[in-house]
């Protein structure tokens, strides 16, 4: 397991695997399926697979600790870069495609409608994460501080959900999906740092205490 | 006859220490293909597209009714695959798929309420009251898409003559068949069901509200609210409420199901209107489905010559 989870060719079809959603656009464009509204379905697809990248990315940090696999943080840059690729084609679907370049009426949108606020908000809040994902931007701004300012993915994931809630008519269950998953593995990490307090606590109070593991959030 | 049975477990029956300690690699490996199979059932539907849905029946004698639009019809693919039905299911691909087996024989319509002469209609006697004319409408989503559709029907007048409504008639309230047994998803659409709508009596008199029996030539598909439906064409789509069963004349306002939902964005009229937006989007203007740039949206659905006069006075800010 460890060897293949720390294989570059397992990477490499990570990778191409991330992409899959992008060739069923491209695929059923060719094929002229993309329904009879195409710019509602290419709006749709990737603005759901920007929920789902969102999602796998913040469910890492769980999985190395519950799966005891540390090595599957070599793929959470992937899977953010992924979340924020899918941003962007979602975002520019709505420029080029949805709104045509008009740029009056979209400053309204993002102005007037909550949902596209929100929207809009979580996409910009991205922004920065995506560009200092690179190894050079971590040294330049320190772990901590890069850490810190990389936990606005929270803030984006949330936005996304609530974008997504407050888009829909009347069948919330989709939204709620999502609003259950982001949840969940918030609520992980908060479990993890109120026990890794304590545990700190513990172990600084009683002098001599060790502490076994460090943990991570 | 003797069943031979192997004695015990014996030593070579030991789960390898090797097996049990991968019990991890194990699930993760269940896992991976259970997401593998869900993933191909998602590929090859989205790939493919959903089914074809029912087949209709060609419907003969039909007239071209002289008023109609001359623009482009929108194809019956699209008409038929691209759904608001939520009983079905509310994604717009679903009805076509889970509308297939809707069993829509034998079909009655009970007239009642406040009328002279209440009576139960059967669907062959519906397809025989009036000389059934093709009628080709605007029809705009509230969503902010539309579609041109060559509907079959007659105005939705002759049947209110027929019943004779009372001088307390002042609505018109439609109900459509709900059956959860035939429409599972129904439970979770959002919205109260059976689907309730309703149109004031001078509304539903007006000779564009049309009784709708077919389009393109034939009977209704089942994902498009067979066997008979109501079109109201200078209304958003959720007004003309689909398979009815039911029609009563009332005294007052009668209930709708999107206003229960959520009274703040469908207010009872509905009409076509792109000077006032939905709370959450512009109405201002449509795509047409086919098109690729967005239309203005026309007042009243571009009918504001024959229904205007209907609201007369009347704040359509106020009664959106």
């Amino acid at each position: 397991m460890n060897s293949l989870l720390t294989s570059k060719w397992t990477k490499v079809v990570v990778f191409l695997f991330c992409l899959v959603p992008l060739e069923m656009l491209v695929l059923r464009a060719v094929r002229g399926n993309l329904t009879a509204n195409p710019i509602e379905f290419i709006t749709h697809t990737t603005g759901d697979w920007t929920l789902r990248f969102l999602v796998i990315t913040l469910a890492i940090t769980p999985l190395r600790s519950i799966l005891r696999l540390p090595q599957l943080i070599r793929f959470r840059r992937m899977f953010g870069l992924f979340a924020f690729f899918y941003a962007c084609l979602h975002f520019s679907t709505w420029i080029g495609l949805d709104k045509f370049f008009d740029w009056t009426e979209m400053w309204k949108d993002v102005q007037k409608r909550r949902f596209i606020t929100v929207g809009f908000t979580g996409f910009v809040l991205m922004i920065p994460l995506a560009i200092t994902s690179t190894a050079g931007w971590i040294r330049r701004l320190g772990g901590k501080r890069w850490q810190m300012l990389h936990r606005a993915i929270y803030f984006s994931a949330i936005a996304g959900v609530i974008h997504y809630y407050w888009l829909v008519k009347s069948d919330v269950r989709k939204p709620l999906q999502y609003a259950a998953m982001v949840g969940m593995l918030l609520a992980w990490r908060l479990g993890s740092w109120i026990y890794g307090r304590g545990r700190r606590v513990a172990a600084g109070s009683a002098p001599g205490g060790e502490i076994t593991t460090a943990e991570t959030a | 006859m003797l069943v031979k049975r192997s004695p015990d477990l014996t030593y070579k029956d030991v789960t390898p220490k090797g097996a049990y300690a991968n019990r991890r690699n194990f699930l993760l490996g269940l896992l991976a293909t259970t997401c593998a199979v869900a993933g191909w059932k998602k590929f090859s539907y989205l790939v493919s597209g959903p089914g074809t849905g029912s087949v209709p029946v060609k419907l003969n004698g039909v007239v071209k009714w002289p008023y109609s639009t001359t623009e482009k019809e929108t194809s019956f693919n699209d008409v038929t695959h691209y759904n608001n039905y939520y009983e079905f299911g509310t994604d717009k691909g679903e009805p076509a798929e889970n509308a297939k087996n809707f069993v829509t024989m034998p079909w009655s319509v009970s007239v009642e309420g406040e009328v002279k002469k209440p009576r139960k209609f059967s669907m062959d006697e519906i397809l025989k009251l009036a000389p059934l004319e093709e009628r080709i409408y605007r029809h705009r989503c509230v969503e902010g898409w539309s579609i041109v559709v060559p509907w079959i029907g007659y105005s939705f007048s002759t049947l209110v003559k027929l019943v004779e409504p009372t001088s307390k008639a002042q609505f018109v309230a439609f109900e459509s068949f709900y059956e959860p047994k035939q429409m599972p998803l129904g439970v979770s659409a959002g919205i109260e069901l059976p689907y309730v709508e309703g149109l004031r009596l001078d509304e539903a008199m007006n000779p564009l509200t049309l009784l709708c029996v077919g389009m393109y030539g034939a009977t209704l598909p089942n994902q498009d609210g067979a066997p008979v439906r109501m079109i109201i064409p200078w209304k958003y789509g959720f007004k003309s409420a689909k398979s009815l069963v039911k029609i009563r004349f009332v005294q007052n306002q009668p209930p709708t199901t999107w206003n229960i939902a959520n009274a703040h964005e469908y207010g009872f009229y509905s009409n076509v209107n792109p000077n006032v937006d939905h709370p959450r989007w512009s109405q201002a203007k449509e795509r047409r489905i086919g098109e690729f740039l967005r239309r203005p949206t026309l007042m009243f659905n571009g009918y504001g010559d024959q229904v205007a006069s209907l609201y007369n006075g009347m704040d359509l800010k106020k009664y959106y």
